[in-house]
C-alpha cells in the first residue's frame, strides 16, 4: 500500500514541476490535452479493463459534457463551475439509465450497442442547430475561474486540468484497491462465480458505467472552458476508438496505463506531424499489434518483455554449456 | 431445511430433470449421485438461481427461493463450488476470499474512492476475517499468490474457503473431489466433515462412490432425469434399483 | 377542395418515390447484413471490418475504371474478386493469428482491422469522393406515379440474383452444407472432418464478396470515397440485427424495413435525423427484442 501513495507522489512531483523544464505554450497546450485525455482512458478503463465491459461511445459522453457546459454559460449566462457540476450529474444520471438496458448486452452486441449510443449523441450535436450551433460549433465559452484567477493561458490551464487529472486518478487509485474494484476484476474474471457470492454484477457495471460517463462529463466540460469553443467534429465515433486505443495501447486494468496510453497517442501525432490525417493507419496497426502481442498493454507488456529477454539471454550460455 | 419439490426442467424438447422431489435436514451432508447426465448439476443449477426451472420449486427454510436470482442467494445463506472451479483467476488468494466477505461490507463508491475511516476499518475487518477462513481452508502460505496460478487441489481448497466466507447456512458442492488425487481427496473429506462441524449443511453432487459413502449422512440418486433412490448409504448399496443402474451403464 | 386532393396525390406520389428509394438502400443493408450474418453464424464473430468490403467494391470499381480503363462489368468483376481477397488476407491476417479470442479481443481487432483499411483506402486514394458511371444511363422510368432510375432496377436485379445464389450454395453446395454444420456446432462438425478453419476463412471471403457487391451497385447512386463503409456497415449491422442474424430472408426484411423506414423518416420528418433513425431502431431491438423481429424467442437463459 505504502509502495502506491509513493508512486502516486512521484507523479504529483512530476507534474508539479514539469511547467518549469517546458515554458513554450504549445508543449503545454499539448500537455493539458494529454491530461485530457487521461481522464477519458482513466473513465474508460473503469469500465474496459476492470469490468471488461466495451463502451465505443465515450465521445458522446465527452461531448455531452462539453455542450451542456458550453450551453449553459455561453447562452445562458450561468456560472461554469456549476454548469460542470451540472453536465456531470446530468450525464451521470443518462447513462445510469440507459446502463440498465445496455449492459444487459455482451461481447459484440454491447459494442454496437454502446456505438450506436455514440453515434446519435453525435447526430443530435450536428442537428440541434439552435442549441448547439450544429456543424460549425458553439463559441464564446467563458474561462473557469477560481478566487479571482482566471483560467485563461497555457500555463494556468496546464495546472487548472492536472489538479483534475491527479485528484481523478487518486480516486480510482482508491476505488480499484477497495470491496468496488475486486468485485469488478471478479465480474471480468467469472461472472457467474461473482453472483454466486452475491456480488450484484448488474447493478455495480451500470454504477461504474454511470461513474465512467459522468468522469467523461467532467472532462468534456473543462475542455469546453479551456478551448472555449466546441464543435462536433470532437466527438464522432473516430474518437471513441482513439480512446479504446489509448487503453489497450497503455494497459487495460492500470490506472497508470491510462496515463500512458493518453499520452502517447496524444503526443505521437505531434511528434509526428507528417502523418497529417493518416493517423488512423497507425493506430489501426497499434490496435492489432497490441491485441495480438501485447494483450496487456505496455504497461504490463514492456517488463514482460524485458524479463523474457533477459532469461533468454541467461539461458543460452548454460544450453551451450 | 432445503426443499425440492417436484422439479422438472425442459431444453428445448429435451428432459433433464422430471418431478424431482427430496429434501435436505440441517446438518447432514447430502449426496447427489448419479450417472453421467443424471441431471445433477442442472439441479445445482437451479437452486443457485442460475437456470429458471420449467416447473416446480425449492424451498429454504420454508421460502420459495428457485426465482430468486444467484447474487440475492449468497444473503440468504446458500452458497455453491463449481465443477470445474470458478476462482477469480486475477486476483490474489487473499482476494477471492474476501470477495467472499464482500456482502459482509457496505462501503458505496463515494466511501471507497475519498477512503473514509470506516471504509479503511471495514476494509481491515474483512481482511482478517479472510485470514481465518484461509486458515480453516489451510492455506495461510498462499495468500498473496494470483489464484489463476494455483494448482487444481489448491484452487479446490480456496474455492472452499471462498465459499465459506459468505457464512453460509448451506453450501452445495458440485464435484468438489474431480480431478484430486487420493490425498487431496482424504484431506477433503475432513474439511468437509469440519465445514459440517462449523453448523454449514452441506449437499454434494460427487462420482466419487467411496467418498459418498464415507462421508455421507443421506444419498439421492438421480438416473436419467429421474429420482432413482434415497436413502441412508447403507441403503443405497443395497438397493436393487440403484445396482441395475449403476451395473447397467458400467 | 381541388387543391387538397392535389395535395393528397402530391403526397401519395411523393411516398412512394420514398418507398422506391427506401426499397432499394434497403437492399443494399440486407445484402451487407447478410455478411455480417454469415461471418456471425460461422464464428460468432461480428466484424466490425464488414463495412470497409462495402467501400473497397466501389474503391476497386473506380480504380478499374480510372486507372486501368477498363470497361464496367469488367471493372466490377475485378473489384468483386479484389474485395473477397481481401476479405481472406483480413481473416488471415488478424483473426487467425489471435491464440485466445475473446469477445472483446475480437471486437478490437476488427475494429482496428478496419480503420487500417480504411487509412490505406485513404492513402492510395485520396480523401475525394468520386462518382461511377450508373450502369445503364440515369434516364428515369416512371412506373404508376413513381419514377424510378434504372440503377435501382439494377440493385433490385443483382440484389435478388446475389441472394439466391447465396441461398443456393447453403442450400445445396457440400461446401456450404459444411458451414452450415460449423454454424450449427463448431466442435461436432470438427470431429467429423471438417475444416473449421478453411470454413471460418471461406465465411470472410463470401461476406466480403457481397459487401463489394453491395458497395459497387450503390456508389452510382451515392459516391463513393474512403470512408463510405463506416456508415453502410453499421446500417447493414442494424438490419441482420432486425433479421435476427439470419443469413436469409430475416435479414433481408430487415434490410428493407430499415431502408423504407430511414427514407419515410428523412422525407417526413426531418432528413438531418435520418441516419439517427437505423441506430434508434438498432438500440430499441437490442434492448427489447435482441432475438430480432422475426424469430421466435429462445429459451431463456439467466
Amino acid at each position: 500500500m505504502n509502495r502506491e501513495v509513493y508512486k502516486f507522489l512521484v507523479l504529483v512531483a512530476i507534474v508539479l514541476l514539469c511547467p518549469l523544464a517546458v515554458h513554450e505554450g504549445y508543449i503545454l497546450n499539448v500537455l493539458v490535452f494529454v491530461g485530457i485525455h487521461t481522464m477519458l482512458a482513466l473513465a474508460l478503463n473503469l469500465l474496459l479493463g476492470y469490468a471488461g465491459q466495451i463502451s465505443l461511445g465515450q465521445a458522446g459522453f465527452f461531448g455531452l459534457g462539453a455542450y451542456i457546459s458550453g450551453i449553459l454559460t455561453a447562452t445562458h449566462g450561468v456560472n461554469p463551475w456549476l454548469a460542470m457540476g451540472e453536465g456531470a450529474v446530468v450525464v451521470t444520471l443518462l447513462a445510469f439509465l440507459i446502463g440498465f438496458p445496455i449492459l444487459k448486452l455482451k461481447g459484440h452486441y454491447l459494442a454496437m450497442a454502446t456505438l450506436g449510443l455514440g453515434i446519435i449523441i453525435y447526430i443530435v450535436f450536428n442537428e440541434a442547430v439552435d442549441q448547439t450551433g450544429g456543424p460549425s460549433g458553439l463559441s464564446g465559452i467563458p474561462n473557469l475561474s477560481l478566487g479571482g484567477i482566471i483560467f485563461d493561458n497555457d500555463l494556468k490551464n496546464y495546472y487548472l486540468i492536472w489538479t483534475f487529472v491527479l485528484l481523478s486518478m487518486g480516486l480510482a487509485l482508491n476505488l480499484v484497491h477497495s470491496r468496488i474494484g475486486r468485485a469488478l476484476r471478479a465480474i471480468h474474471d467469472s461472472e457467474v462465480a461473482a453472483r454466486v457470492m452475491g456480488v450484484n454484477a448488474r447493478l455495480l457495471k451500470v454504477q461504474i458505467f454511470a461513474l465512467s460517463a459522468g468522469l467523461s462529463a467532467v472532462a468534456g466540460s473543462l475542455y469546453a472552458h479551456t478551448m472555449t469553443f466546441v464543435a462536433p467534429a470532437s466527438f464522432g465515433f473516430n474518437f471513441s476508438v482513439e480512446l479504446v486505443t489509448m487503453v489497450i495501447i497503455g494497459g487495460l486494468a492500470s490506472i497508470y496505463g491510462s496515463l500512458l496510453g493518453a499520452a502517447l497517442l496524444t503526443l505521437l501525432p505531434e511528434l509526428l506531424r507528417a502523418f497529417q490525417d493518416y493517423d488512423i493507419i497507425v493506430y489501426g496497426l497499434l490496435l492489432i499489434i497490441m491485441t495480438m502481442y501485447m494483450p496487456g498493454g505496455l504497461v504490463k507488456g514492456v517488463p514482460a518483455l524485458f524479463s523474457a529477454i533477459r532469461s533468454r539471454l541467461k539461458r543460452k550460455p548454460s544450453a551451450h554449456a | 431445511m432445503l426443499e425440492i419439490r417436484g422439479i422438472t426442467q425442459r431444453f428445448g424438447g429435451i428432459t433433464a430433470l422430471e418431478d424431482i422431489s427430496f429434501s435436505v435436514a440441517k446438518g447432514d451432508i447430502t449426496g447427489i449421485i448419479g450417472p453421467n447426465g443424471a441431471g445433477k448439476t442442472t439441479l445445482f443449477n437451479i437452486a443457485t438461481g442460475i437456470y429458471s426451472q420449467t416447473k416446480g420449486q425449492i424451498f429454504l427454510d420454508g421460502v420459495d427461493i428457485s426465482r430468486i436470482p444467484a447474487e440475492r442467494l449468497a444473503r440468504r445463506g446458500l452458497v455453491r463450488t463449481f465443477q470445474n472451479i470458478e476462482l477469480f483467476g486475477t486476483l490474489t488468494v487473499l482476494e477471492n476470499v474476501m470477495l467472499g466477505l464482500h456482502t459482509q461490507s457496505r462501503c458505496g463508491m463515494l466511501a471507497c474512492m475519498t477512503k473514509m475511516p470506516w471504509h479503511i476499518a471495514e476494509e481491515r475487518r474483512i481482511r482478517t476475517k479472510a485470514m481465518v477462513l484461509l486458515e480453516f481452508c489451510g492455506i495461510t502460505n498462499l495468500a498473496d499468490q494470483v489464484a489463476g496460478s494455483l494448482p487444481f487441489g489448491k484452487g479446490r481448497l480456496l474455492e472452499i474457503a471462498r465459499a465459506m466466507a459468505t457464512a453460509p447456512r448451506i453450501m452445495l458442492m458440485d464435484e468438489p473431489a474431480a480431478g484430486l488425487n487420493n490425498r487431496e481427496t482424504n484431506e477433503l473429506a475432513l474439511l468437509i466433515r469440519k465445514i459440517r462441524d462449523a453448523g454449514v449443511t452441506v449437499v454434494l453432487v460427487e462420482h466419487d462412490m467411496e467418498l459418498v459413502m464415507d462421508i455421507c449422512d443421506r444419498i439421492v440418486v438421480l438416473n436419467l432425469g429421474q429420482k432413482l433412490a434415497e436413502g441412508t448409504p447403507r441403503e443405497i448399496q443395497e438397493h436393487p434399483a440403484v445396482i441395475a443402474a449403476y451395473l447397467g451403464e458400467g | 377542395m381541388a387543391c387538397l386532393k392535389q395535395r393528397n396525390m402530391g403526397l401519395s406520389d411523393q411516398i412512394a418515390q420514398y418507398l422506391v428509394s427506401g426499397l432499394s438502400t434497403g437492399a443494399i443493408y440486407a445484402l451487407i447484413g447478410i455478411g455480417f450474418a454469415i461471418i456471425y453464424n460461422g464464428t460468432e464473430i461480428i466484424n466490425f471490418a464488414q463495412g470497409e468490403m462495402v467501400m473497397l467494391g466501389g474503391m476497386f470499381t473506380l480504380f478499374g475504371l480510372d486507372v486501368l480503363k477498363l470497361p464496367l462489368p469488367v471493372a466490377i468483376l475485378m473489384a468483386v474478386t479484389l474485395t473477397t481477397l481481401s476479405g481472406v488476407l483480413f481473416e488471415r491476417l488478424t483473426i487467425r493469428p489471435l491464440k485466445s479470442p475473446t469477445p472483446l479481443s475480437l471486437v478490437i481487432i476488427t475494429i482496428g482491422g478496419s480503420i487500417l483499411i480504411r487509412g490505406i483506402a485513404m492513402l492510395v486514394g485520396g480523401k475525394d469522393t468520386h462518382a461511377i458511371p450508373a450502369f445503364s444511363g440515369s434516364d428515369p422510368l416512371s412506373i404508376g406515379s413513381a419514377t424510378i432510375l434504372p440503377q435501382h432496377l439494377w440493385i433490385f436485379a443483382l440484389t435478388v440474383i446475389a441472394i439466391v445464389l447465396n441461398k443456393l450454395f447453403f442450400q445445396y453446395s457440400i461446401t456450404g452444407k459444411a458451414m452450415r454444420a460449423c454454424a450449427a456446432n463448431r466442435r461436432a462438425a470438427g470431429l467429423v472432418g471438417i475444416d473449421v478453419r478453411r470454413m471460418v476463412l471461406f465465411s470472410f471471403a463470401i461476406s466480403a464478396g457481397l459487401g463489394s457487391l453491395a458497395g459497387i451497385i450503390v456508389a452510382p447512386l451515392t459516391m463513393t470515397s474512403y470512408d463510405v463503409g463506416v456508415m453502410l456497415g453499421l446500417k447493414g449491422f442494424c438490419a441482420a440485427i432486425i433479421g435476427g442474424l439470419s443469413g436469409g430472408l430475416g435479414t433481408v426484411l430487415g434490410g428493407l424495413l430499415l431502408g423504407v423506414l430511414e427514407s419515410l423518416g428523412a422525407g417526413l420528418i426531418s432528413s438531418g435525423y435520418k441516419d439517427a433513425i437505423a441506430f434508434i431502431i438498432l438500440l430499441l431491438i437490442l434492448f427489447i427484442r435482441p432475438q430480432g423481429l422475426f424469430s421466435r424467442a429462445q429459451t431463456e437463459r439467466v
